[in-house]
This record gives structure tokens, C-alpha cells and sequence, in this order.
């Protein structure tokens, strides 16, 4: 978030509740459509495959799946930070209604930069290593909010304080290395707050961490959240945290989006078999069960995706329509969505997986 | 009152008695001219038993000092002080290779623990033959049996570790450790590198590998929803020392020690309660081993911390009213534990 030319009118005012996006009604993020693909020798991997899904000012939105099911390659389209190789052939990715997929990088840098911010898993590979740490919060405001250094230093104080760093005074000169794995977390998410973002990327920004600090850093989130009305993409494949922290959930799987809708509804009562899967195979604090039940099969190649459903070859309610007919997800009452055929099938497998707890 | 009475004496297969070990940190030439050490203490005085045919899980954060007690027990790194029995026999710190075989362990990542330019068949062979498992003839159909054992294909032998998924090169792990028949299987964080849907299957393995070998199994994770499912008894260390030991659904639903309860209430959870909107379960970071505090280790963090914390070591030690549950805490089983006493550093609660 550091790349960027040419200061930019200073933003909303440092401390404060910062109003975000035209008004309540309109999303601040939408994506429409989005497809990416990545030139590779053994073909074209069409890594993100018609995804779509909008996050409202304030909301915290989770994406979830597995290694390979596309979710890192959407939030690194979405900020624009996507590998040499691979590129975006169509959708929108509309930030307050400016479409971002059809603008140049300066264009890019003026309108992304203070709007958009990102928080990743590693935190040392994140920050620059010889740099001191206050010096680095206080880059973005000095950049794209055209403060002072001086003044820049007295903003990366406060963000320092308000994310719970112990004495920040003495801790602005210190470098990362010298920061515990969740002190630098903190640092990460006071550079994420810097210029006042109106939404945060987090690509699993606990994963990392052990669980007394990933519950440190999760409510730390929350209370930002709360504060400040800044919207969050939270990317994890742990559902329990997406429980934890996001009002909504959109699951991936293959490069699509195959469920949405708010997170105690889609992880307590899934209408896709993947859902349902994922949460089967992963071990749950509240609820032993006598055995875990994982997902028969391995995830489909994104060369040469399964034809019809992605999920139909490792799918127990799969029908031979599912192997023939493209699955688009569909909308349900209720603010839901699904790209299953079969859902109610799936919806009573889940009512029978609950009457037997 | 010691940590052996947390499991029959009778039935311990593998225990640990006041386990110490340290590594020196810093410049070793400055230390031996200023006549001194600077140690790090890794695991300070460790009693722990592993019964026969026990899963125990090791809990605690990261520089807890699990995986270093792991390697003291499995004989990779020799302990400082204190023994490592097996069997009610003591080892020495030089194992020989029949005391060795017998206990076993799988790492974390099976992506750097296997050799990379050795097919899965040749781990195998090497094994079973420097171990003289089996006759020289039955080694390779003994390599067969084994991943057939792991739920891995019988072709796999001929196979490279590059060829196998992560979930897959887990189960080659494991056979690997299978292959000397050993006693107890440590397994250090066997999930914690794969994927969601693929640690289900390992788990099951896991688990079913402990039924039918009648293996004993000592977990280490940070995952307590896996500990949960899987073991019998949960250790929970804290700053190289266990702090508490009891049965597993009885340290879940009871936790005696401040510091349990905290890790409690910080697990993620699918339903979770308003309550999470408030302070974190436990504030701050561990302190570094080199600065352990001095009286209860746990008191910089602890919301109950009295002036005699910072006095007085607690001990593990348990009560008449909960057998088999041991907490190092002065309150652990008092009738009323003193209210948060705010004498606990408080300097970065969000």
C-alpha cells in the first residue's frame, strides 16, 4: 500500500469515526463477475471463475476455503498486487462505483491508496526489516494524505496507542524483529488504520499466531470495526474465526463462490455439500463427535476443471445434472445463496447430522 | 504430592522426572570470560506420564516449551537434568537402538521432515533394516504392509515425497515412524500444516492407529477442538513448566488454573457467546524464557495474581476432591479465589 505517487487532498480527519462510501445504500466493495487467469506451462489456470460478492461499509465479510480454492488470488485482484503472470479478463471490481479493473496503475495508486488497505498472514515478510517501525506507519499518511513527517509521527503515535502497543514512545524507533509475532500484527493493522481505509483486506491475519493472541488481535479487529465503521475482507479456511469476527460468509471452492450468506445461517445450516463438508471434517471445541467425516477426493484441477459442478465428483447428492449443467449461484430468501442443485437435499443431511449431536 | 499421581503408576509407560533442558543463547566466549552462562530454559523440572495405551496431549503457546520436552522424551535432544523413564526403566542419555525404536515421532511439516531424494520404499528399507525389523527378506513386503497400514497405496513405495499431496506425505511421516513398532507415538502439530478437509483424515488415522496398535499417543497442539477429540488427558504447559494436568473433559470443564481458563475463553467458536465483545481472555505476551518471573510464572498475565504469587513457586500438586487433576496455582482449589487483583501487567488490553 506503500507504492504511490503524488500526494492526494488529506482524507477524513485522523481520529474520529470516519463516514465511508456514499451513504449507507451503497456497497463500498462490489465485485462483479470476476475472472482471473494464470498463464502457467501446463495451461491457462482459471484461478478465480465468475466471482461475485459486495461488502456494506462497516461489514465484515469472510472468505473462506482451501488452498488452491482461489480466495488469496480475489483479494490480491481486488488490491490489485496480482503475480506477474496472471491477470484479470473480466468482471468489475467496483470500490465506492469506480470500476479499478479498467484504470492504470497511477490512476490505481491515487484512488487505491488511501481507500484500500491490506493486512497479510506473515507479518515479518510484510514489514521492512530495516526500518523503524513508526517510520513505516507513518509512510502512508506522509504519502497519500500529504502530512508533515512531523506530523505524520504524532498520527503513527496515536495509531500506535489505539491498537494497544505498549509505550509507543519508545517502541516508534524500535525495529520489527524486535516485536513479538502478535505486537507485529499490531503493527501491520496501525499501517492497515493509517490513512483511514474504508476497507481492510486481512489475508489469514491470525493464522500465525498462537490463540491467546489470535483472540488479542481478533477483538482488537472487531473494536476497529466498530469504532471507526471500516469494513473488512477477512480471508481464513478457519471457520470458527469467521464465526468469531465476520457478520457474513461467502465459501469458495475451484475458483468459484459455490455459498454466501450470514455466517451463523451458513455454518450452522449449509445449502452446499462443500459447506457442509467443511465443517464436518474440522474438529469442533463444543461438539465431539465419534469420528470426523472428511471430503472424499482431492479439489479439482483449475486447468481443466470438472465439467458442470466442481464439486460433483467428491459430492454424495451429485445427479447427472450436475454433471452437465453450469451451477451460477442462486439466490435463496433469507439473503442467501447457493450454487447447488440439490440444496434441499443438503439442507435435510444437515438437519440430520444436527438431530444426531 | 508429585505429577505421578496424575496417571497409575502402575501403567506409565513413558515419563518424565524433573526434565530440565537449556540452551545457551548469546556469545558463548563472552559468557566463559565473564565466568557465566546465559541459559535459556526450555523446560524447567517437567513430571509428565504417558500411561500405556493413553493419548495425553500437550497444550500451551509457542516457547511453552512442547516441542523441546518432546524431543527430550523421544531422545533427540538428551534432557539436562532429570530422567526419561520408559517402562520403569531409566534411560540413558545415549539410547541404544532397541530403546530407541520404541518411542517415535512425526513432525509438523511433512514437506521439510522427509528426504527429498529418497523414494518412500527406500525410507522404509533403510529402517526396517538398520532396526533388523524384519528378516531381510520380508522388508519389502513389510514397506507394503506399512503404507497400506497408513491408507497410502502399496505402488507408493516407488514414489518420491514431491509426488504426494501434504495430507499424503503425513501418512508417509507416519509410516515412517510406524516402522520400528514403536510404544508411543509423539506426534509434534501432525495437522496444524494441512488443510481443513485433509487433517480430518489424518486425525481418524490417528486415532484409529491408537485402537488397533494399541499405540500410546502424546499430542502436541495449539488446537484444542482437535485435543478435545482425540485425547484421554490434556497437559497444559506454560514458560517451560506444566501448570495443569487432568482428564480431558475434566480440564475442559473445569479448568483449576487461571491460565487454562484463558486459553479456554480464547478459543474461536462456531456458536459463540455475546461475552466476546469484551476484554481478551489473556492480556499481553509471554514473557521471554530468559525473564521468567520470579514466584508464579503465569502472574505478569494472571487477573488474580496476590503479593504471595510473586513470592512463592506454586507447585503441581491436586486435591481429595478431584483425583487425577493437578494444577500449579495457590488457588487452584481453594473454595474462594481471590478477585481480579489488577496487580497483573494490564499495558496492552484492547
Amino acid at each position: 500500500m506503500t507504492a504511490a505517487e503524488g500526494p492526494v487532498p488529506a482524507g477524513p480527519g485522523p481520529a474520529g469515526p470516519a463516514a465511508a462510501g456514499p451513504g449507507p445504500a451503497g456497497p463500498v466493495l462490489d465485485v462483479r463477475d470476476l475472472h482471473v487467469r494464470i498463464a502457467s506451462r501446463m495451461g491457462t489456470v482459471r484461478a478465480v471463475d465468475g466471482v461475485s460478492f459486495d461488502v456494506a461499509a462497516g461489514e465484515a465479510l469472510g472468505l473462506v476455503g482451501e488452498s488452491g480454492s482461489g480466495k488469496s488470488m480475489t483479494l490480491r485482484a481486488v488490491l490489485g498486487v496480482l503475480p506477474a503472470e496472471a491477470r484479470v479478463t473480466a468482471g468489475e471490481i467496483l470500490l465506492d462505483g469506480v470500476n479499478l479493473v479498467t484504470r492504470t496503475q497511477s490512476e490505481l495508486n491515487r484512488i487505491r491508496g488511501p481507500k484500500l488497505a491490506m493486512i497479510f498472514q506473515e507479518p515479518m515478510s510484510a514489514l521492512n526489516p530495516v526500518m523503524r517501525v513508526g517510520r513505516q506507519i507513518a509512510e502512508g499518511p506522509q504519502v497519500h494524505l500529504g502530512f508533515s513527517r512531523a506530523r505524520a509521527a504524532e498520527r503513527a503515535l496515536e495509531l500506535m496507542r489505539r491498537v494497544g502497543i505498549p509505550d509507543p514512545e519508545r517502541r516508534f524507533r524500535a525495529y520489527p524483529h524486535e516485536f513479538s509475532g502478535g505486537m507485529r500484527q499490531r503493527v501491520m493493522i496501525a499501517i492497515a488504520l493509517s490513512c483511514d481505509p474504508e476497507i481492510i483486506l486481512c489475508d489469514e491475519p491470525t493464522t500465525a499466531l498462537d490463540v491467546t493472541i489470535q483472540d488479542q488481535i481478533l477483538r482488537l479487529l472487531a473494536r476497529l470495526c466498530r469504532e471507526s465503521g471500516v469494513s473488512l475482507v477477512f480471508v481464513t479456511h478457519d471457520l470458527p474465526v469467521v464465526a468469531q469476527i465476520c457478520q457474513r460468509v461467502a465459501v469458495m471452492y475451484g475458483g468459484q463462490l459455490v455459498e454466501r450468506g450470514a455466517v451463523g445461517d451458513v455454518l450452522l445450516d449449509p445449502r452446499h455439500p462443500y459447506t457442509r463438508g467443511l465443517v464436518r471434517s474440522a474438529p469442533d471445541f463444543d461438539y465431539v463427535r465419534d469420528s470426523l467425516v472428511p471430503i472424499p477426493g482431492a479439489p479439482p484441477s483449475l486447468i481443466t476443471p470438472p465439467p458442470g459442478c466442481r464439486f460433483h465428483p467428491r459430492c454424495e447428492f451429485a445427479e447427472e445434472d450436475c454433471r452437465v449443467s453450469e451451477t451460477p449461484l442462486r439466490m435463496l430468501p433469507g439473503g442467501r445463496a447457493t450454487a447447488c442443485l440439490h440444496w434441499e437435499r443438503c439442507l435435510e443431511a444437515a438437519a440430520a447430522d444436527r438431530a444426531q449431536a | 504430592m508429585t505429577a505421578a499421581d496424575g496417571a497409575d503408576q502402575a501403567s506409565a509407560l513413558l515419563a518424565a522426572r524433573g526434565v530440565t533442558v537449556s540452551f545457551p543463547v548469546g556469545s558463548q566466549l563472552a559468557a566463559r570470560l565473564r565466568h557465566e552462562e546465559r541459559l535459556l530454559r526450555a523446560v524447567d523440572g517437567v513430571d509428565l506420564e504417558v500411561g500405556r495405551g493413553e493419548a495425553l496431549a500437550l497444550v500451551g503457546e509457542s516457547g511453552s516449551g512442547k516441542s523441546t520436552l518432546a524431543l527430550a522424551l523421544s531422545g533427540l535432544r538428551p534432557a539436562d537434568k532429570g530422567k526419561v523413564m520408559l517402562n520403569g526403566k531409566t534411560l540413558p542419555a545415549r539410547r541404544s537402538n532397541a530403546d530407541r525404536r520404541r518411542v517415535q515421532i512425526v513432525f509438523q511439516d511433512p514437506y521439510s521432515s522427509l528426504n527429498p531424494r529418497m523414494t518412500v520404499g527406500g525410507m522404509l528399507r533403510e529402517l526396517l533394516r538398520v532396526h533388523q525389523v524384519v528378516p531381510r527378506n520380508q522388508v519389502a513386503e513389510e514397506s507394503k504392509r506399512l503404507l497400506t497400514l497408513v491408507g497410502l497405496p502399496a505402488e507408493a513405495v516407488s514414489a518420491y515425497p514431491r509426488q504426494f499431496s501434504g495430507g499424503q506425505r503425513q501418512r508417509v511421516a507416519i509410516a515412517r515412524a510406524l516402522a520400528l513398532r514403536p510404544d508411543v507415538l509423539i506426534a509434534d502439530e501432525p495437522v496444524s500444516a494441512l488443510d481443513v478437509s485433509v487433517q480430518a483424515t489424518i486425525l481418524n488415522l490417528l486415532d484409529s492407529l491408537r485402537s488397533e496398535l494399541g499405540l500410546s499417543l502424546l499430542l502436541i497442539s495449539h488446537n484444542l477442538a482437535v485435543v478435545r477429540h482425540l485425547c484421554d488427558r490434556v497437559a497444559v504447559m506454560y514458560l517451560g513448566r506444566i501448570v495443569e494436568v487432568a482428564p480431558t473433559e475434566e480440564l475442559f470443564g473445569t479448568p483449576r488454573h487461571p491460565y487454562t481458563r484463558g486459553l479456554l475463553a480464547a478459543i474461536p467458536r462456531l456458536v459463540h457467546d455475546a461475552s466476546s465483545a469484551g476484554a481478551p481472555a489473556i492480556a499481553g505476551d509471554p514473557p521471554s524464557p530468559l525473564r521468567i518471573p520470579a514466584g508464579c510464572r503465569f502472574r505478569t498475565r494472571c487477573p488474580m495474581a496476590q503479593q504471595r504469587c510473586a513470592e512463592e513457586d506454586p507447585v503441581l500438586a491436586g486435591a481429595a476432591q478431584a483425583p487425577g487433576h493437578l494444577a500449579a496455582c495457590h488457588f487452584a482449589f481453594a473454595s474462594a479465589p481471590p478477585a481480579a487483583s489488577g496487580l497483573a501487567r494490564t499495558a496492552d488490553q484492547s
